[in-house]
């Protein structure tokens, strides 16, 4: 076997390359067209085709009384734990960053691993028995209250880090000048980790909007789901499932959490360099 | 403005460091004062316990003759100006100048007002409106400064004031600063490793080692007669030679040569006695003709200070250095003759390096 010129081998497996990388866009950019082409087709399928342009879909979607609610308690469900998540990590990373007590470090690594590998999932039973014992069930304030616990050691492992790079010696000056810990909090730390809590915000909501799971079973109340929830059930009378309104409700439905990102990213950048000075 | 007393303070931390170790200190009213040392010795940590930012272990701070050792920093009436000035990225010029003012609790328009009157006083006035991070280095440390005196403490606290310019602008800060607190009149006490910063700027000083102070006096008295070979290392541009030697009958005796007893001294020396020699390179003359109570050696290196030349002359075991004028400039190799200023030599004990007392 005569041996392949160096050349012409790499340029072959250079194309083999890009043809795979080919195959596994279009494999992902798949789904996506269809959600963008779908809802604006006169006949949607399963197909990504674009089947005679319309707006009769979102001409039926905004007569549907029961998705504009449900997208109501997705922005309540996500927009509540979002608050809870950044008020309560803020004042958390903040403490634990300046002040040394002994295993801290040990602590927050702990905490971390741990709600990595105890999902969502995998507490659901405990939680379910948790929150019936505490008549908290169906209740959209639990709702938030759950996810919020879930998403908290990220969330503080994330500040810690920034507040972790922000110099001590604003603080300190701010004290020699006779300021209280509140005030130094309030007139110095939050305002520089502001794109910090902006970041770990966005990620919280973004992470509940599309939260099925806990919804799911911790509401019974169909007026009270999520969008996400309320998707699951859009099958017809005969079992089949109704591309219209899927295509045209995961439209809509995906839209606000884009809007806000690009906003965020405009007004803050989602960096987390401190790489403040003096 | 008041005077400031240290009263046998210590600041010992739980793993058994004592950064600070019974220092005995007091500053007079109005006084600008240098804590000049190497990195380490407990400077900055004597000032944050001033401050109040670290909590003393023993000894008293009296400030204005009050006692101030248990009170949280915003009571002590200090101001302090940290090394990377702390000015709040967030805050314009005006804001960050008036922090003081506000957490006082002066209301908004008599603290704008205050503030842009002291910014004026520091050539702030049309930066006002800008964000620290679009000063440059001289315009964030006046702003530093502004916000310092804009409250009108009774001290004030500089962490390495000029550390962070570059060095052309470090010696314009210099005067600028002297300048600003003898028309101020407020005690000042800063910190720095610089010796030629110290000794410019300081009415006094106080040169600190490991925790405690070395010597305190003027700048003249700490450069001419330094109290240890701690201090006279330490201090001046190019090191003082400090050479071993014995006192033998009128003369000491190095490791190769001899040299005259210095008149100052002969009283306290007795024959026998271990000492180190101390004389600046300065007041060595250079001739490269033989003379009387000189040391003769070989040009080993010559190094060029501008104005000056610094040349390393070896001599029996001992490298010693003198500065002469550029003209004098001598060949490498060459030998020659170096006489020192009998009336500039300084005995230290060789035991403890404390200078023998005349």
């Amino acid at each position: 076997m005569t041996a392949i010129d160096p050349v012409v081998r790499r340029t072959v497996s250079r194309i083999g390359v890009y043809v795979g990388v080919c195959v596994a866009t279009v494999f992902f950019a798949l789904p996506l067209l269809w959600l963008v082409l779908t809802p604006f087709s006169k006949h949607p399928s399963y197909k990504a085709t674009l089947d005679g342009v319309s707006l009769d879909n979102f001409d039926r979607l905004l007569h549907n009384p029961q998705l504009w609610r449900s997208l109501r308690n997705s922005i309540y469900l996500a927009g509540g734990t979002a608050v809870v998540v950044i008020v309560t990590a803020a004042l958390a990373s903040y403490a634990l960053s300046r002040v040394r007590i002994p295993g801290r470090d040990q602590l927050l690594y702990a905490l971390l691993l741990l709600s990595s590998i105890v999902t969502g999932t995998a507490a659901m039973v405990p939680i379910f028995l948790m929150l019936y014992q505490l008549n908290l069930l169906d209740k959209q304030f639990a709702v938030v209250l759950v996810l919020s616990g879930g998403l908290l050691p990220a969330a503080v492992f994330m500040l810690k880090d920034f507040v972790d790079s922000i110099p001590r010696s604003y603080e300190e000056s701010a004290r020699v000048f006779g300021a209280s810990p509140s005030q130094i909090l309030r007139h110095i730390v939050l305002p520089l980790i502001r794109p910090g809590m902006a970041t770990v915000g966005v990620w919280s909501l973004v992470q509940v909007w599309g939260n099925f799971l806990i919804p799911f079973i911790l509401l019974s109340d169909d007026k009270k789901q999520p969008a996400a929830v309320v998707m699951y059930t859009f099958y017809d009378t005969g079992g089949q499932p109704n591309f219209a309104l899927i295509s045209t409700f995961a439209l809509v439905y995906s839209v606000p959490v884009v809007v806000l990102y690009l906003i965020v990213n405009k007004r803050y950048g989602f960096s987390f360099q401190g790489g403040i000075k003096g | 403005m008041a005077s400031v007393e240290l009263r046998a303070l210590a600041k010992q931390y739980p793993n058994g460091v004592r950064a600070v170790d019974g220092v005995d200190l007091t500053i007079a009213d109005g006084e600008f004062f240098a804590l000049l040392g190497p990195s380490g010795c407990g400077k900055t940590t004597l000032l944050r316990t001033l401050a109040g930012l670290e909590v003393a272990t023993e000894g008293a701070i009296l400030i204005g003759d009050e006692d101030v050792t248990a009170q949280p920093p915003g009571d002590r009436d200090v101001a302090m100006v940290f090394q990377d000035y702390a000015l709040f990225p967030h805050m314009t010029v005006l804001q960050n100048i008036a922090y003081p003012l506000r957490i006082k609790g002066v209301g908004r328009n008599e603290r704008s007002a205050r503030a842009a009157e002291t910014a004026q006083g520091l050539s702030l006035g049309p930066l006002l409106e800008r964000r620290p991070a679009q000063l440059s280095g001289g315009q964030q440390q006046r702003a530093a400064l502004a916000r310092a005196i804009a409250v009108h403490p009774r001290v004030f606290l500089f962490d390495e004031p000029l550390s962070n310019l570059d060095a052309r602008l470090r010696l314009e800060a210099r005067t600028f600063l002297k300048k600003l607190q003898q028309s101020l009149g407020v005690t000042t006490v800063f910190v720095t490793h610089d010796q030629a910063e110290a000794l410019a700027m300081a009415d006094r000083m106080a040169v600190m080692d490991s925790g405690r102070i070395r010597q305190v006096g003027t700048p003249r008295e700490v450069f001419q007669r330094p109290a240890n070979t701690f201090v006279a290392n330490f201090i001046g541009a190019t090191p003082m030679n400090l050479l071993d030697a014995v006192a033998a009958d009128g003369t000491l005796e190095f490791d190769g040569f001899t040299l005259p007893m210095p008149p100052a001294f002969a009283e306290q020396v007795r024959d026998g006695d271990k000492v180190v020699y101390g004389l600046r390179p300065e007041y060595f003359a250079m001739s490269s003709t033989p003379e009387d109570g000189a040391v003769k050696g070989e040009v080993a290196t010559v190094e060029n200070l501008g104005v000056s030349v610094l040349v390393t002359v070896e001599a029996g075991s001992q490298s010693l250095g003198a500065v002469v004028p550029e003209a004098d400039e001598p060949a490498l190799g060459a030998t020659v003759w170096l006489r020192p200023a009998p009336n500039r030599v300084l005995l230290y004990r060789a035991d403890d390096g404390e200078l023998v007392s005349s």
